[in-house]
């Protein structure tokens, strides 16, 4: 297992070399800078900021800049926010992004294993059609639209919950951004651990285990066995995806991610930040789809030789 | 076995989770019951008063920081961290008394040397100041701030603890009101030498206002505290307060509905009527120190034609795109100028604005024929260039239409706001594009400055009369206000005989003032120090 873990890092250090490098010259392709603002800069505040900042050098110099403060594990400054370093606007938002997106992960495979299976078992019923017609609709209104209901019927209507704010991470101010994260991917895990089941009751194998008239503890674990691989495939990227935050949720919600970065970064042509946030999800992906490889190999012994 | 595995495993990602909030928790401020919950737009880009630029910060740096000058609860202009001044009689020599009972939030006394420092620190071009800019009628500033000077040749003074001397290049009467403004406050310098660029850390930060920073937590809140050393501590009423920035709008009024908001400086637009019908006289618009226009490219062909972009002018109906469009969040623009400026007579009106809206799309017609186009003659091409929000695409589809009856053929040019300011500050060619100006002072030169033909920043369309330019400086040499704002009225005058930009609009501001907030007084300038707030 270390092995393999050791060959995927190994693997992992050129694609993220090459994620670095091609944004590094992507984002500079976008027309204008971090300092051009509604508010034209007189010229001379323009080229002390830019001398400030580094970007008076060409463009090769500051790449190589950059990737030695990358390999020294300094992301650098932020153009937009001054006062703090990419590094230190991620150490203060990754936990917040990573609380939610872990609490809306956790939630989504309970709920979505849930439903998935009470489909699978009553292939066909009418509980089967209302898992399927839950999952069309929370996989298509976006979050956009399901987060304002949500403020608008439980913080404005109810008034059990709060609209918005992180409040230190208090339980009440995590659960509809948890609920609106969540909702779709309740949906997609449902989804597959419906249809990894109903594989599984389709095989031969099933049918002799039933027919030998196993306990249904027993019976269960097979099910579930099969059906976790298609969910655990799907988990790596999407965990990814959740734990590095969401631009929607942590907008409409006013919460201090690191979800608004990436987008901001872009629009502020924050650079450092772009590449930063790009960096970060890069390693979240690498290291969540070794991990959901190596969840696979754990639940079936025949990946484990092609691993 | 393994499933006993993913089981713990799963067991500990939870309580990661769980850990993950706790620890956050306990670090955070304390909510103070009579915290104010000031809603604000956008987080800083930074707490450093001599690199700020945005209006953000300067609803922040309003309440940590005080200048020579200050605020006053209407927005009116008072003393501040100096209690009186004179001037010369050439206008030139500023002479400030510092109050001798002025501390910093630390308990350490505020000196002009401390003015002094500010000063240079923000015109040292290794800052890199965005606002240098405001600092620009002090004698040197401008070459210093090139690096053509060292920073001590800077025209500010101390020749004792409670006096600082600005000399000015020329006579300046909105000086006073460049000293509220943020890029004008001192420097603690203690604070600085020991924690360089970090100085404006939580804990760190030494200000001289009423308020000190507490705690800043990105995208999610600034918290400020009494300065307990501040010279009317015993006034400031609200204890603490907490500025949340409010990226989404509409999600911060539903914020401020459910009670977690006091109040807020923006609004949606398309939303105001439905605001107005549900909040009643919350909702608090009025007059701002801005103008929406259209820069026109005057070198270019036919808009070189002064009588191409008065008939373009005269066509547009700005009641309404003021109505229709904006929501009433603004007023019709028949100036530059909005009305209501210190120095300034009544601004004039271009001509047009008795007219109906049949007559004026005559008159339009009449004058583009003159100029060779219009119905049944050569149709007029355009393009509009604009940075893209829902409002600027509204307004330019809308002009488009009231253009279509002149024979006025439209295309757009829609980018996003980097894109479309860097087109224009290079010079790319355009023929009208989307301008917006925010003036930093409640004078008519604030405005006027913007199409003198030496303006590198905001003069794109090059603009370029020397009548307007002479204008322009014998009213910066002139020390009689009453003469001087004759003089920029004749300036304005002129500039809306040529139009090398089409005014539309001039902003009103948008607030939403909770019930528990007393003291709110709607101003020009729309600046509204905390200290002057209380709760109910």
């Amino acid at each position: 297992m270390i092995p393999f873990v050791l060959r995927r890092l190994a693997q992992g250090i050129p694609t993220l070399f090459l994620v670095v490098t091609l944004s590094f010259f992507l984002v500079r392709l976008a027309p204008g800078g971090p300092f051009d603002l509604e508010r034209p800069l007189p010229a001379a505040a323009m080229e002390n900021l830019r001398r400030v900042y580094g970007l008076d050098q060409p463009l090769l110099v500051q790449y190589g800049r950059y990737l030695a403060a990358l390999a020294r594990g300094d992301l650098g400054p932020s153009f937009s926010v001054r006062d703090l370093s990419v590094a230190e606007l991620f150490g203060r938002g990754l936990p917040v992004s990573m609380t939610l997106g872990a609490l809306a992960l956790a939630v989504a495979l309970v709920l979505g294993t849930l439903l998935g299976g009470l489909a699978a078992l009553r292939r066909g019923s009418g509980l089967d059609h209302a898992v399927t017609t839950f999952g069309t609709f929370a996989l298509t209104v976006p979050g956009f639209v399901v987060a304002p209901l949500l403020q608008i019927a439980f913080g404005l209507s109810l008034r059990w919950l709060p609209v918005g704010g992180w409040d230190d991470g208090a339980p009440k101010n995590l659960v509809l951004p948890v609920v609106t994260l969540a909702l779709p991917q309740v949906a997609v895990v449902a989804r597959l651990a419906r249809a990894g089941l109903v594989e599984v009751f389709d095989r031969p194998h099933w049918r002799t285990l039933r027919a030998l008239g196993l306990p249904p503890r027993i019976l269960a674990l097979h099910a579930l066995r099969g059906a976790a691989l298609p969910v655990v495939s799907y988990l790596g990227p999407a965990a990814a995806g959740l734990l590095t935050g969401s631009v929607v949720v942590e907008t409409v919600f006013g919460l201090p991610g690191i979800g608004r970065y990436f987008v901001d970064g872009a629009i502020n042509r924050d650079y450092t930040l772009v590449l930063g946030t790009v960096v970060l999800i890069a390693v979240f992906v690498l290291v969540l789809n070794i991990l959901s490889d190596l969840a696979c190999a754990l639940i079936d012994p025949r990946l484990r030789d092609v691993g | 076995m393994r499933r006993r595995d993913l089981l713990a495993g799963l067991g500990a990602a939870g309580l990661g989770a769980a850990s993950l909030v706790r620890p956050a928790r306990a670090a955070g401020p304390q909510v103070h019951p009579q915290a104010y919950r000031r809603g604000n737009g956008a987080d800083p880009e930074t707490l450093d008063p001599h690199k700020t630029s945005t209006l953000a910060e300067a609803t922040i740096l309003l309440d940590l920081y005080e200048g020579l000058s200050a605020y006053g609860p209407d927005g009116s202009l008072g003393p501040g961290a100096a209690e009186g001044w004179t001037t010369s009689a050439d206008g030139l020599t500023w002479t400030f008394r510092l109050r001798p009972d002025g501390r910093w939030s630390n308990g350490d006394a505020v000196v002009a040397d401390d003015f002094v420092h500010g000063f240079r620190r923000m015109l040292d071009p290794a800052t890199g100041a965005k606002y240098a800019s405001v600092l620009a009628p002090v004698r040197n500033a401008q070459a210093v701030n090139r690096g053509a000077m060292p920073v001590d040749a800077v025209g500010v003074a101390a020749p004792d603890p409670l006096t600082v001397v600005i000399q000015l290049e020329q006579p300046t009467p909105y000086f006073v009101e460049l000293m509220t403004h943020q890029a004008s406050t001192p420097v603690h310098r203690p604070s600085l030498a020991r924690f360089g660029e970090a100085f404006t850390r939580p804990g760190n930060l030494v200000s001289n206002g009423a308020y000190l920073l507490r705690d800043f937590s990105p995208n999610d809140r600034i918290t400020a505290i009494r300065n307990p050393h501040y010279r009317e501590a015993g006034r400031v009423a609200i204890p603490q307060v907490e500025y949340i920035p409010t990226p989404d709008l509409a999600a911060a009024v539903r914020r401020f509905a459910a009670g977690e908001i006091d109040s807020l400086d923006d609004l949606p637009a398309d939303q105001v009527r439905s605001l107005k019908s549900r909040f009643g006289d919350a909702v608090v618009l009025n007059p701002a120190l801005g103008v929406l226009a259209l820069m026109v490219n005057v070198r270019k062909r036919p808009l070189d034609d002064a009588r191409v972009r008065r008939a373009l002018s005269l066509a547009l109906d700005r009641e309404f795109l003021a109505e229709a469009v904006w929501g009433e969040t603004m007023l019709p623009a028949y100036s530059l100028t909005p009305a209501g400026l210190d120095n300034a007579l009544p601004p004039p009106t271009m001509p047009g604005r008795d007219l109906s809206p049949l007559e004026r799309e005559d008159a339009a017609v009449a004058l583009l024929r003159e100029a060779g186009y219009g119905p049944g003659a050569k149709p007029l091409a355009v393009e509009l260039r604009t940075n893209i929000t829902d409002n600027n695409r509204n307004t330019m589809v809308a002009i488009a239409d009231l253009w279509r009856p002149l024979n006025v053929t439209t295309s757009f040019a829609a980018t996003d706001a980097k894109t479309h300011f860097a087109y224009l500050r290079d010079g790319g060619p355009f023929d009208l594009a989307r301008m917006s100006w925010i003036a930093d002072y409640a004078d008519p030169q604030n405005f006027l400055f913007l199409v003198e033909s030496d303006n590198d920043g905001f003069n794109s369309g090059r603009y370029a009369s020397p009548a307007y330019d002479a204008l322009m400086r014998e009213a910066a040499r002139e020390t009689d206000l009453e003469a001087r704002a004759r003089i920029l009225y004749r300036a304005e005058e002129l500039f809306l005989a040529d139009l090398p930009w089409i005014p539309l609009l001039h902003y009103r501001h948008k607030h939403l003032i909770g019930p528990r907030l007393r003291g709110f007084v709607p101003n020009l300038r729309g600046v509204s120090p905390t200290r002057w707030l209380s709760l109910a």
